[in-house]
């Protein structure tokens, strides 16, 4: 068996899969990223935009991931795009939550001592405030990259590719071969997004600390 | 699709009584099943890596890791183990080994919320250790466990969803027959119905949550 499907993990079937699936759940991040972020600046500029962001989007969690992709479907149709808007609407509310929290949550002495030394708002958004949320911004990334990983294997289900096809196919056909060569590899990619990004977590958390316990001396 | 009404309402009613009740039944028990026999096993292992703090770290990572395995791809590998056939035993199984991370993780941080003081001030009230654990202890962190039970919950309503491809049963039923038939009215109900079901769950444990911490239910008792 183990045979089988190394020989599937080397075909095209395979590679096809592996690259639609990477492309599916790295679009889907970027454009969230594109979005969350930006919301997330907009609304943090007044405590009941920010309160209303982060509740909406908690309301916006509770929706499975599932019904998220079925719903595009009576909407939007089969195919990539449908499925790539779905996982985009997945992968914004933990982004835009941590970032509204990160965001609010920059000690205000620290951003009137920036004002104090002249920043416009902009400086402060970018200098000040950004980094010192950065290592809560990204535990939100690293929730939605998961969850993106994740959910791009039900992508197959409205004809958007991904893993899930072999899956699939493995569990239409009776093939344990295909279940596995589409299983065990989208587990591990799911395993490494979530250690790779807890390790970028990390690898941003001192420099956070840094900029707030210097600040915060200061 | 073309000039197909985005939901049915005739559908829904002629199939209200033997589709869509039965599919929410199904759905809530398959999660209620999961939830506490996640619970019977977190609870105990909670309390015991609260008592040798070595295995915290291990348990964490392992338990972290089952959280991360997409929900199709475990139960494709679960399939394949002998003596597991698609239905609901492998829908159970991962459903339960996603809830622990969040469950044995609320425990350990309910009990070491609960106040030095206030075990030290048991001590000397002359209670046991295993008295202090179930009359101190175990009440104090119930708000938190409470939280993790909330959560799991929650999850487990909408990855129960796809366990109907595997035919464990539930609201995903109707959407995949839905998706196969290309009719939204299925689609539509059965995801909606997931989604009131996890917003109602949701908002319901907090209230329990919220009830639970003694300062509101103090406030709570002086009110009335």
């Amino acid at each position: 068996m183990a045979e089988r499907i190394l020989e599937i993990i080397q075909g095209p079937i395979f590679s096809r899969a592996l690259a639609e699936h990477l492309r599916l759940s790295v679009a889907a991040l970027v454009v969230a990223v594109l979005i969350a972020l930006p919301l997330a600046a907009l609304v943090s500029q007044s405590p009941l935009g920010s309160l209303l962001a982060i509740n909406i989007s908690n309301i916006g969690r509770a929706v499975p991931s599932l019904a998220i992709l079925a719903l595009a479907l009576p909407f939007l149709g089969l195919g990539f795009r449908p499925a790539l808007l779905a996982l985009t609407l997945l992968a914004i509310p933990p982004i835009l939550i941590n970032a509204a929290i990160g965001l609010r949550e920059v000690p205000s002495s620290v951003v009137e001592s920036a004002r104090g030394m002249g920043m416009s708002g902009l400086q402060i958004l970018t200098r000040i405030r950004l980094p010192i949320a950065a290592p809560v911004i990204f535990a939100g990334l690293r929730t939605s990259a998961v969850q993106v990983v994740a959910s791009a294997t039900l992508a197959t289900f409205i004809g958007g590719g991904g893993l899930g096809g072999l899956i699939v196919r493995g569990l239409q056909r009776n093939s344990p071969e295909f279940q596995l060569a589409g299983a065990i590899p989208v587990a591990l990619l799911a395993m490494a997004t979530e250690l790779g990004f807890g390790g970028l977590q990390r690898a941003l958390t001192p420099k956070g600390l840094r900029v707030g316990s210097r600040s915060r001396a200061a | 699709m073309g000039d197909e009404p985005l939901i049915r309402w005739r559908w829904v009613r002629r199939n209200w009584s033997d589709e869509i009740l039965p599919a929410l039944g199904d759905h809530i028990v398959l999660c209620g099943i999961s939830v506490l026999i996640a619970l019977a096993i977190s609870i105990p292992i909670g309390i015991a890596i609260t008592r040798y703090r070595r295995a915290q770290t291990p348990v964490m990572f392992l338990t972290g890791l089952l959280y991360t395995i997409p929900s199709l791809s475990f139960f494709a590998i679960l399939i394949t183990f002998p003596g597991v056939k698609i239905g609901r035993t492998p829908a159970i199984i991962a459903l339960v080994a996603y809830s622990l991370l969040v469950l044995i993780r609320n425990t350990v941080v309910g009990i070491d919320s609960v106040p030095r003081e206030t075990i030290e001030a048991a001590r000397g009230m002359g209670l046991t250790s295993s008295q202090i654990l179930r009359q101190v202890e175990l009440p104090l962190a119930l708000p938190i466990i409470v939280a993790g039970i909330r959560i799991a919950t929650v999850s487990a309503i909408g990855i129960a969803t796809i366990a109907a491809y595997i035919n464990a049963g539930g609201l995903g039923t109707l959407i995949f027959r839905g998706i196969d038939r290309d009719f939204p009215t299925q689609i539509l109900i059965g995801a909606g119905l997931a989604t009131l079901l996890s917003v109602l769950v949701d908002f319901g444990l907090l209230a329990v949550e919220r009830w639970l911490r003694p300062w509101s239910r103090r406030a709570a008792a002086r009110a009335a």
